[in-house]
């Protein structure tokens, strides 16, 4: 029976990594995002998981890797400077396909920033962030409810593609208390990873063998040795620079985002059958957004609402839709303006696409949401 | 009759308990079937100085999660009432404790000046619970939560073995509005 | 090699990438002696390096290898062996990759002492970037990045390794292997962070760059400056330079890290 209770939006992210089989955890202390690690070090040990706090924020992801690559469902978290220097281990669990969860609970930068007040400017880094091609996820939840719930789907996602999974949060729902009610654990879907057939003769850890992409995971300490490198490398495991090598296995990687992203995108549209003005927002702004649509709605303004739960890959086949159908776009963000190039880069060329950018720490509010829909639309 | 948005602020300096007031009263409407925001600021601004939590309560689902127009403002100190009250509701309840000298410069509301702090130090003996005696009076003001509830979600977040203490401080927030 | 040796390698990856002279081979031949001498169950085993010509030893071992990011061997290390503890973790490194990019992780898996062996190759170069300066490059020699000559003061490994927390320390080189697989035993062996330095020649880059003659020079000159901990204690410091002082410099138990933290579980579980 699920019961209603309040909850901070980083413990809603450790239950809900919980209840997904989360048994690792490192982590290194940064606002806005400790509370994350205080609760792992709390409940982890209770189902007899692991919690480590690392020496830094590399050390961190190095050890969510190995812990991932014995079987175990791992996770850390961090906010904008220590996601940076997380980047380089992120590139090495996205290339040897390891799953993992990497929570961002984005604060006002660059450098140091605003540590204690929200920002959402981690858009581009958190798809780009490590170098070289590579596959990752990105979504990001607008309440402590969907905090909950997004944990376990990331873990989930991270699992089921074998690819790392950022979980974007932001200050705003990192830190409220709201109202959830929590599932029965029976209710909840858990995926876990492949594992090879026992009757594998001569195990390939990067190889096909359901065509797929996805390869069956073999866990260090199962009995059957394996290589894992951060070289480029064949089906064996094993380096080659050969370029039929390094194509197949960059298609391979790429192709399980591109092969499944109606699984993986999520959105929710709200009253856009029949808006001009569409706002395309995620995050803490969507309920800045929601909350200015029902204002405007009552002054009798047509305006939608897409809310992007998953961010990356990019929902680019609704936007590209909905641009060719409405007259105006708004992206509000709290950045200088990242998702904005996308959605314009998705988006009908006749569509007017205008950015709400503030990046002062301060959640956008509705009455500027509200502000900017009534000037786009009297500029038209 | 469904009841729309409220929004509470309950300030007064750092280490008065009000964050922690703020949480009761969002898990006491939470426990009345209601939708309950809360949040707080963070950083070295809550600690020390003036702090404030804020509490959105409402029937119905919670859009915009922040505080814009509060309907309600309680303040215990002077400086989180200057700090606090400048974005009120015409149509605001401000609740104030008695020690807070300047207050004139108030233009709208309700006002409810009562003893907080001194009721806390003299008739329950402990300045700590001025917070529990502060959501006392906040609800017996506003309505916005049953008392059953408040007092339920008192209980289940103050130390073991101060439950009485806390009891008695909640009603005696209660008294010092009803009397 | 020995044929009883040759289950812990795969054959079809050799041969390997190291220099001819190298003393990489025979640190990872001494490692896989030691391996076989103590009769662990390979299938326990997980071999975890960093980057450079020292972390490729993995990609030739039969076991759970895993080849990580350029200083991190310890942290993905730490993961594995704290995930799962059942696991035999041994981290080979070179001196860059160790005591450079990766000098913190080394540090801290001192200091918590985790029980996982770190075999640290240290030719005192850089040598898959050919030839720049480390932190174990001694002061005065020459790298292709200290062209006039090396400034910065080297690292006593065993000191710092010491002084950090590990509970087992040693140091031995390339070319007094009965005593290098001797000491690798012990620290395989022993429970809770060991640390065995090995001295290693280079001749590609460090040799040539500092004019140190043939391989088999090289291995002389390890021959003739190793001298015993013991015999060290009676030398000045002036008669220590250019010595390598070889032996077991600290072995102690103390409370081992994943253990610890089995009692954490059980507190948290409500237990004692």
């Amino acid at each position: 029976m699920s019961k209603a209770k309040l909850m901070q939006g980083n413990e809603a992210c450790v239950e809900g990594a919980i209840a997904a089989g989360m048994r690792f955890f490192a982590g290194y202390p940064i606002t806005p995002s400790t509370e994350i690690a205080e609760l792992s070090a709390e409940n982890l040990p209770k189902v007899g998981g692991k919690f480590i706090q690392m020496e830094d924020e590399i050390a961190s992801m190095g050890a969510v890797i190995g812990a991932s690559l014995t079987g175990l469902k791992a996770m850390t978290a961090t906010s904008g400077p220590g996601f940076s220097l997380k980047q380089e281990n992120i590139g090495f669990a996205s290339l040897n396909e390891v799953p993992c969860v990497v929570v961002n609970v984005q604060r006002g930068g660059p450098s140091t920033g605003l540590p204690t007040l929200p920002a959402q400017g981690e858009v581009m880094q958190a798809r780009w962030g490590t170098h070289g091609d590579h596959p990752i996820i990105v979504i990001s939840p607008s309440s402590v409810k969907e905090t909950y719930e997004f944990a376990i789907r990331a873990f989930n996602l991270s699992e089921k593609y074998r690819v790392p999974c950022i979980l974007l949060m932001d200050e705003v729902i990192a830190h409220m208390r709201e109202r959830v009610e929590l599932p029965d654990p029976s209710e909840i879907e858990i995926v876990n990873r492949k594992k090879p057939d026992a009757s594998i003769e001569k195990y390939n850890p990067c190889e096909d063998y359901d065509g797929d992409g996805i390869p069956p995971m073999a866990s260090f300490g199962d009995g059957i040795p394996f290589h894992v490198t951060g070289l480029i490398h064949d089906k064996t495991g094993f380096p080659s620079t050969k370029p039929e090598v390094t194509q197949n296995l960059i298609d391979r990687l790429m192709g399980k985002i591109e092969n499944n992203l109606e699984d993986i995108i999520d959105y929710e549209e709200v009253l856009t059958e029949d808006a001009e003005t569409v706002i395309v927002t995620f995050g803490s702004v969507a309920r800045s957004a929601l909350r200015a649509i029902n204002l405007l709605r009552e002054e009798g303004i047509k305006v939608g609402m897409i809310r992007l739960k998953t961010i990356w890959p990019f929902p680019e086949k609704v936007i590209q839709e909905t641009s060719q159908r409405a007259k105006n776009i708004i992206v509000p963000e709290m950045n200088y303006g990242q998702l904005i190039d996308v959605v314009k880069a998705a988006a009908d060329s006749k569509c007017n696409i205008v950015g709400l950018n503030k990046y002062v720490g301060e959640l956008i509010t509705p009455e500027e949401v509200m502000a900017k829909v009534k000037e786009v639309i009297n500029r038209a | 009759m469904t009841q729309q948005r409220m929004e509470f602020r309950l300030s007064g300096s750092g280490g008065q308990g009000l964050i922690l007031a703020g949480i009761i009263l969002a898990e006491a409407a939470i426990l009345d079937g209601k939708n309950a925001v809360q949040s707080q600021s963070y950083g070295p601004e809550a600690r020390g100085g003036a702090s404030r939590a804020e509490v959105i309560i409402s029937d119905e689902d919670i859009d915009y999660p922040k505080v814009s127009k509060p309907e309600v403002l309680l303040t215990l100190t002077e400086e989180a009432l200057k700090k606090y009250s400048v974005d009120l509701e015409e149509d605001c309840t401000i609740i104030l404790d008695s020690s807070i000298e300047n207050k004139d410069f108030l233009n709208k509301g309700k006002i409810i000046d009562i003893p907080i702090l001194k009721t806390a130090k003299e008739k329950i003996g402990k300045t700590i619970v001025a917070n529990i005696i502060a959501l006392g009076a906040l609800v017996a003001a506003t309505k916005v939560v049953s008392k059953e509830a408040i007092e339920k979600a008192v209980l289940a977040r103050v130390p073991k073995g101060t439950e009485e203490l806390n009891r008695k401080a909640l009603y005696a927030g209660f008294e010092l509005v009803e009397e | 090699m020995r044929k009883e040796l040759e289950k812990y390698f795969r054959a079809n990856r050799l041969p390997h990438i190291w220099c001819p002279g190298c003393g990489h081979g025979i640190i990872t031949g001494a490692l896989m002696r030691a391996i076989d001498n103590l009769k662990l169950d390979k299938k326990n085993i997980c071999i975890v390096s960093g980057i450079g010509c020292s972390s490729r030893a993995p990609g030739y071992l039969d076991f759970y290898t895993l080849h990580t990011t350029h200083g991190r061997g310890l942290a993905f290390a730490t993961g594995i062996k704290f995930a799962k503890p059942d696991l035999k973790v041994i981290v080979v490194t070179g001196d860059g990759d160790c005591t450079a990019i990766g000098g913190n992780h080394f540090i801290h898996a001192c200091r918590r002492n985790i029980d996982i062996t770190t075999i640290v190759f240290n030719n005192n170069i850089y040598g898959m970037t050919s030839g720049q300066y480390s932190p174990m490059t001694p002061k005065g020699a020459y790298a292709t990045t200290a062209p006039y000559g090396n400034i910065d003061r080297n690292f006593d490994l065993c000191k710092l390794a010491d002084a950090a927390g590990a509970t087992y320390v040693a140091r031995s080189t390339v070319y007094h292997v009965p005593q290098l697989i001797k000491l690798m035993e012990k620290a395989i062996d022993h429970k809770g962070f060991s640390m065995v330095e090995v001295a290693d020649i280079c001749p590609t880059y460090f040799g040539r760059k500092n004019k140190l003659g043939s391989p088999v020079k090289m291995m002389e000159v390890l021959r003739d400056s190793a001298i015993s901990i013991k015999a060290a204690e009676k030398l000045s410091k002036e008669e220590l330079v250019g010595k390598i002082i070889t032996g077991e410099f600290h072995n102690e138990i103390a409370p081992e890290y994943t253990e610890e933290y089995e009692k954490t579980i059980e507190k948290a579980q409500g237990g004692c």
